[in-house]
């Protein structure tokens, strides 16, 4: 219940945090707190330094940018639920942000915090990868964006390297695309056992394009490609998304553990792809 | 050793804390404010609920120094001038609390949701209150008492003292 | 059903009457729906929780704990800790060479009970992952815990057994200094004990003409969890070692303390201040109390420790943890003949206080509610190196509840017939009562017509048999699945006298002092430990109405061995039967102390006295006296008949002549998703008896708070530990407690069939809800996927475990097969190892 001892930074700006991180081996980077705090509670990592991002006022806020919106790295999952633009044009995400943990959690807890985090069984993931965002890097050297398909690399681990901070979030815009995060779990507050993201654009009742990404059927968020294709052109029928869905787990190695064996896990993704794109479409 | 500064339930702290002390051992050990307590390690139970600049958090996953020039409310200044808030009244008149352990954080909670949902459905209330466990109550009596301090004016206040 | 709710309150009245003193008692404030005077400290945060408690100089501690489950202590280098800053002291066993005590087991069932002496330090071997082989003093707790970590202990691990089942092949001990894992096996059987026929007769003939139903289940380990981490603090200070602990049992803490350490009792002050829940999961003297007394007297400076919940999920005592096998004897028309029940119980590294005992209080309560001619119970308790084992909400009780319910609707499926027939078919009928069970048990009164009619009508059961006829009809993946529970349990402990009978160490009597204050005032002292069960507010509603005073000038006091200073505090539903009564009984030696004065001050006879209201007045005259006037006088007495004390204060010790028997009615609705295996409560109502009500807000907290924790057995809760011995599910993230978002409202309503065990007419209600609910969920869910094939799920009904079964129904084999459970091989559990321990049926 106690961390161990850490030096604690709390800079004031992107190049003075970037600074600090280059000069600890040893540092951990505070976002909210909600995933960091929890691990350094059960003294599961000991950082001799902390950086704490929380000061940092232009980490913070939505922005439209041309065909695109920008979150701010250190935004709060309040703040993106309460947003119009995300609300507008990145429906998904807010559908999946809305099943994170619990309230308190969402006050404090930030998307670039989760992001870079990555826990594969964060809800987070899985719309950002859906909705074909880009991650922005910055480091020394300056900025770099790295795609969500490229930004995972596995199990808690990212693009984001030592002496580099995400700083934004770039998603373009799905204005107007059905949305809904259909997300599996035994009691409430639980992390995600699977979950799927779906978002669709409709022409009349036909599904024009689909995006799918999954939570927890690996060590990093999956896009349901295969389910995708299957799915573009198609009539928005329960039996038409049924077919279109049912190889949607197709490929994925999910894990078997206290929550769920991997089949049953391959399983439900399958169900909850369907209910997913019936929902969005809907 | 860092020095923060920390306004709760209306009084000004200042103080020097380790940075690894979380809020809530801030506010029981560095403070006397034993109200808020400790239930689990994980940031699951709720019990350590507070309000941070008027919205709650889990103290156990803040750390002191984050709350450094903010304000804090805890269970302890939610009463005011010995008038229980109505939250505090709601729980007492529906028996929404049997040993009492997990009740400041539920009862922050609760105002919390009011803010958000000023007539709450008992869905919103359930879904609202889905970060504070209870073993004694069965959760039934305090989904009534949150219904109840609904229809109570100021329930979704915090305390006179803290702007919205 | 062949009784119609409108004769529900005439039912109640033919009841059998409890033998009420004057005056009746049933005042203004007795079924009065008090608010709680807990409440004001309680919601501002005026709290005294033990962890709040701050002393000069006072030391923390922090426990160094063994990762292994089963491991020989090889070395243990201390230096590390030692040398930092703030470190007081480093302890492990070898420096308390006389000990620091012992967590005693106070109830060993058998003479021949294989007891393994619990240490609180290890030195020599750990039994089981958690147990503690060092402690850190330090100035603050962070430093305790970082010194803590540089304390290096070299383990040589041991083979370590786990499951009950492996553990009765005794091929891994687990402690292999006694040579077997097997601890007590415990019998009861109705022909020997002349209570009934012969069981074994009984299931032959059943299987030539009738029908024998045999099932396995699974009572799955659970951790209490109350909300409120344990902590003690000791101030060694004063004239009496005070120790301030989160416990349920302050009185017999103390006495265990003085009696394992060899401390003079007189020398030992036990306090519970506000105790955040129990449960049964602080009904126990633990190796942190007996660590944190003999560093405190050690050191000779107050010492506080304060476990994480993580410490808490591995080091408190865990719950149930049985295998169990049924076998159902009844005749074709489903008259039930005979049944008999094999058990393994789990006890874990230890013996715990009461933990041997605990799945034998099971024994009386398989029979349940029907009349079964024949029945034996055979229990055999195991070792393992696992955490240890003991009370839990119910205690034996909803181990046995859940096993009747379940076969009795597998009895009904059998045949065709619906669950709530069979049952009634063969319980006991309300103008039976007092009826004495094939277990020997006189269950004192009871109406289960009653309750079960007004259950269905509040549930709506026809309507919903009709939903679900149709939504099987349609094949919705989807599908609704009613369960039913009708139980009774035993509870008020206890008789004395039974618990002598059943070797257990203490009595089961209460204790209750009340004092009139000069002023006008009552303090009441009670024997109880109360940790939210609202004992300050009902016994001041009792107290109120018995010495005619106002609900707000009664006082209650308790936990405190220095105030309470005699008592057998709070568990096993007691407090309200045993420790209320107690309570009347002191009230009522008021009333007759204070006659004599009453009688001196108004210069008439005691005869010619009645007493209203509080006040005793001349009968056919207004000439009166009140009895706070009364106390008022004795104070000065100045004036007062030679032949009586000047005081009027009473105390009463009370011991209940039999165990209460609540019963109750419980319904519940289930949709099941075919598709993913996961279940939704759509509805449940219960209408349980707990005899008069004292104050019903309290009874229905109580019955909720129940409920959801039987329905979290049924639904979610199993403490899991991995092919080493480590504890899974060692967080609330894994062991997953339900919240709000996961429990429904519920319908609960009473009928009222006294108990003549007490004055009040009461019963218990603490644990009622819980040993109710967990069948009722689970046949609700089996009831729903019957038609598939399937007649069991092991708890908890996971998603996964459902969808499983639904994958593999029609064999059914494969259910139980798919879900991985050891069986019990024939005669495995009821094999007589020479020795016996018999139950004494009544």
């Amino acid at each position: 219940m106690i961390p161990t001892a850490f030096d604690y930074v709390a800079p004031e700006s992107v190049a003075d945090a970037l600074a600090a991180l280059a000069d600890s081996d040893d540092a951990k980077v505070l976002a909210g707190g909600q995933s960091l705090l929890p691990i350094l509670r059960m003294r599961l990592n000991a950082p001799d330094k902390v950086v704490d991002l929380g000061r940092i006022a232009e980490l913070r806020g939505v922005r439209e940018d041309g065909d695109a919106i920008v979150i701010g790295a250190m935004t709060s999952y309040v703040d993106l639920l309460a947003d119009p633009l995300v609300a507008e044009h990145a429906a998904l995400l807010k559908a999946a942000i809305e099943t994170v943990a619990d309230p308190q959690i969402r006050r404090r807890g930030t998307i670039g915090g989760a992001l870079v985090h990555a826990d594969p069984a964060g809800d987070v993931g899985a719309p950002v990868l859906a909705l074909d965002g880009e991650l922005v890097i910055t480091g020394s050297a300056g900025e770099r964006t790295v795609a969500a398909a490229d930004f995972f690399e596995d199990l808690f681990t990212t693009a984001v390297g030592e002496d580099e901070l995400l700083t934004a979030v770039r998603i373009p815009k799905h204005t107007g695309w059905g949305a809904a995060y259909e997300k599996f779990v035994r009691v409430a507050h639980q992390w995600s056992i699977v979950a799927v993201a779906a978002t669709v654009r409709m022409e009349g009742d036909t599904i024009a394009e689909a995006r799918v990404g999954l939570t927890n059927m690996g060590s990093t968020p999956l896009r349901a490609t295969a389910t995708e294709e299957a799915l573009a052109g198609k009539q928005a029928s329960a039996e038409a998304i049924a077919e279109a869905c049912a190889k949607a787990a197709d490929g994925t190695n999910p894990p078997s553990d206290l929550n769920g064996d991997g089949d049953y896990r391959k399983h439900l993704a399958t169900v909850f792809t369907r209910r997913a794109v019936l929902a969005a479409a809907d | 050793m860092t020095r923060i500064t920390v306004t709760v339930d209306g009084d000004t702290y200042t103080d020097d804390v380790e940075p690894r002390t979380l809020l809530v051992q801030y506010l029981r050990e560095n403070l006397g404010k034993v109200g808020t307590v400790i239930g689990c390690d994980t940031s699951n139970c709720g019990a350590c609920t507070v309000h941070l600049d008027g919205r709650s958090v889990k103290s156990c996953n803040v750390l002191a120094v984050q709350a450094d020039g903010h304000e804090v409310t805890t269970i302890e200044g939610l009463a005011t001038d010995g008038q229980l808030h109505p939250m505090q009244k709601a729980f007492h008149e529906n028996h929404a609390l049997q040993c009492g352990y997990c009740t400041p954080g539920m009862i922050m909670q609760a105002i919390d949701i009011l803010k958000d949902h000023p007539d709450p459905s008992e869905q919103q209330i359930r879904e609202g209150l889905e970060g504070n466990l209870c073993r004694c109550t069965g959760y039934h009596n305090i989904v009534k008492a949150v219904a109840a301090a609904a229809k109570a004016p100021g329930a979704e206040l915090a305390s006179s003292k803290v702007g919205e | 059903m062949t009784v119609s709710p409108d004769a529900l309150v005439e039912i109640a009245e033919e009841s059998p009457q409890a033998d009420l003193t004057e005056p009746s008692g049933a005042g203004p404030e007795i079924g009065n729906r008090r608010l709680r005077k807990e409440d004001q400290r309680l919601i501002t945060g005026r709290t005294k929780w033990t962890d709040n408690i701050v002393l000069p100089g006072m030391l923390h501690l922090a426990m160094v704990r063994s990762p292994f489950a089963h491991a020989k202590i090889t070395s243990i280098d201390t230096s590390g800790a030692q040398g930092l800053p703030n470190v007081v002291a480093v302890f492990t066993a070898a420096d308390f060479p006389d000990g620091m005590g012992a967590c005693a087991n106070a109830w060993p069932i058998t003479p021949e009970q294989v007891t393994p002496d619990h240490l609180p330090m290890i030195g020599e071997r750990v039994a089981c992952a958690g147990e503690i082989v060092a402690v850190v003093v330090a100035r603050s707790a962070k430093e305790a815990r970082d010194a803590a970590e540089q304390v290096d202990v070299d383990y040589e691990e041991l083979p370590a057994v786990f499951d009950a089942m492996e553990a009765m092949k005794d091929e891994i001990l687990a402690h292999p200094d006694k040579g077997t894992n097997k601890s007590a096996f415990w019998k009861l059987d109705s022909k020997e004990a002349g209570t009934g026929g012969d069981v074994d007769e009984a299931i032959a003939k059943a299987r030539q003409d009738g029908v024998v139903i045999e099932r396995e289940f699974r009572q799955q380990r659970l951790i209490p969890a109350f909300m409120e981490p344990r902590s003690t603090v000791v101030d060694p200070t004063g004239e009496q070692v005070t120790m301030w602990s989160a416990t349920q049992i302050p009185h017999i803490l103390r006495f265990l303390i003085a009696a394992t350490t060899g401390m003079p009792e007189s020398k030992v002050r036990v306090i519970a201040p506000d105790v955040g829940g129990g449960f049964g999961g602080k009904l126990q003297t633990t190796p942190e109390e007996f660590i944190t007394l003999a560093v405190a007297r050690r050191l000779g400076k107050p010492c506080k420790y304060t476990e994480t919940r993580s410490e808490s999920l591995i080091s408190g005592h865990h719950g149930r943890d049985q295998y169990q096998k049924l076998t159902l004897a009844a005749e074709k028309d489903g008259t039930v003949t005979g049944l008999k029940v094999d058990l393994v119980a789990n006890l874990g590294a230890y013996v715990a206080i009461v933990g041997g005992g605990v799945p034998v209080l099971g024994a009386w309560m398989f029979n349940s509610i029907y009349k079964f001619p024949a029945y034996q119970f055979n229990c055999q308790t195991v070792l393992t190196n696992t955490t240890w084992v003991d009370a839990y909400r119910g205690a034996g009780r909803p181990e046995a509840t859940f096993g009747i319910e379940r076969i009795m609707d597998e009895l009904a499926a059998e045949l065709g017939r619906d669950p709530l027939e069979v049952r009634e078919q063969n319980w006991i009928k309300h103008e039976e009562f007092p009826f004495t069970s094939v277990a020997g048990m006189t269950y004192d009164s009871g109406n289960y017509e009653a309750a079960t009619a007004r259950a269905k009508e509040l549930f709506g059961y026809d309507a919903l048999r009709a939903e679900q006829a149709e939504r099987r009809e349609r094949k919705d993946p989807v599908q609704l699945g009613i369960g039913v529970s009708t139980f009774t349990e035993m509870c008020g402990l206890a008789p004395s006298r039974v618990l002598g009978s059943l070797a257990y160490g203490a009595g089961g009597w209460e204790h209750a002092s009340i004092r009139m204050l000069p002023t006008g005032k009552v303090e009441v002292i009670t024997g109880t430990s109360p940790h939210g069960q609202g004992h300050e507010t009902a016994w001041s509603q009792i107290v109120a109405d018995r010495l005619g005073v106002p609900f707000e000038d009664v006082e209650v006091l308790h936990g405190d061995t220095a105030v309470a200073y005699k008592g057998l505090d709070t568990y096993g539903s007691r407090s309200l039967v045993v420790g209320a009564e107690a309570v009347v009984r002191a009230a009522d030696k008021v009333i007759e102390k204070a006659k004599g004065f009453a009688a001196h001050m108004l210069e008439a006879s005691e005869d010619d006295l009645e007493f209203v209201g509080g006040r005793y007045g001349v009968k056919g005259t207004d000439k009166g006296v009140g009895l706070t006037d009364i106390a008022l006088a004795t104070f000065a007495s100045h004036d007062y008949p030679e032949h009586l004390e000047p005081g009027i204060d009473a105390d009463a010790t009370f011991d209940p002549d039999n165990f209460s028997f609540p019963h109750g009615t419980h319904l519940c609705a289930m949709e099941v998703d075919t598709e993913t295996g996961q279940s939704r409560m759509r509805s449940y109502v219960c209408v349980d008896d707990i005899g008069h009500i004292i104050n019903p807000l309290i009874v229905e907290g109580q019955i909720h708070g129940g409920l959801v924790q039987g329905i979290a057995q049924a639904l979610w809760e199993e403490a899991i530990f991995d092919e080493n011995g480590t504890l899974v599910t060692g967080s609330f993230v894994d062991y997953t407690l339900p919240t709000a978002a996961d429990t429904i409202s519920f319908v609960t309503e009473n009928t009222v069939s006294p108990s003549t065990t007490n004055t009040l007419g009461a019963k218990g209600v603490g644990e009622a809800g819980t040993i109710a609910s967990t069948p009722a969920v689970v046949n609700a869910i089996v009831d729903a996927l019957r038609p598939m094939g399937i007649d069991d799920i092991v708890m908890p009904c996971t998603p996964q475990r459902v969808w499983k079964a639904i994958q593999t129904a029609g064999d059914h084999s494969g259910d139980v097969a798919a879900q991985a459970q050891p069986h019990f091989d024939e005669g495995a559990a009821n094999a007589d190892p020479g020795v016996t321990g018999e139950g004494n049926g009544q």
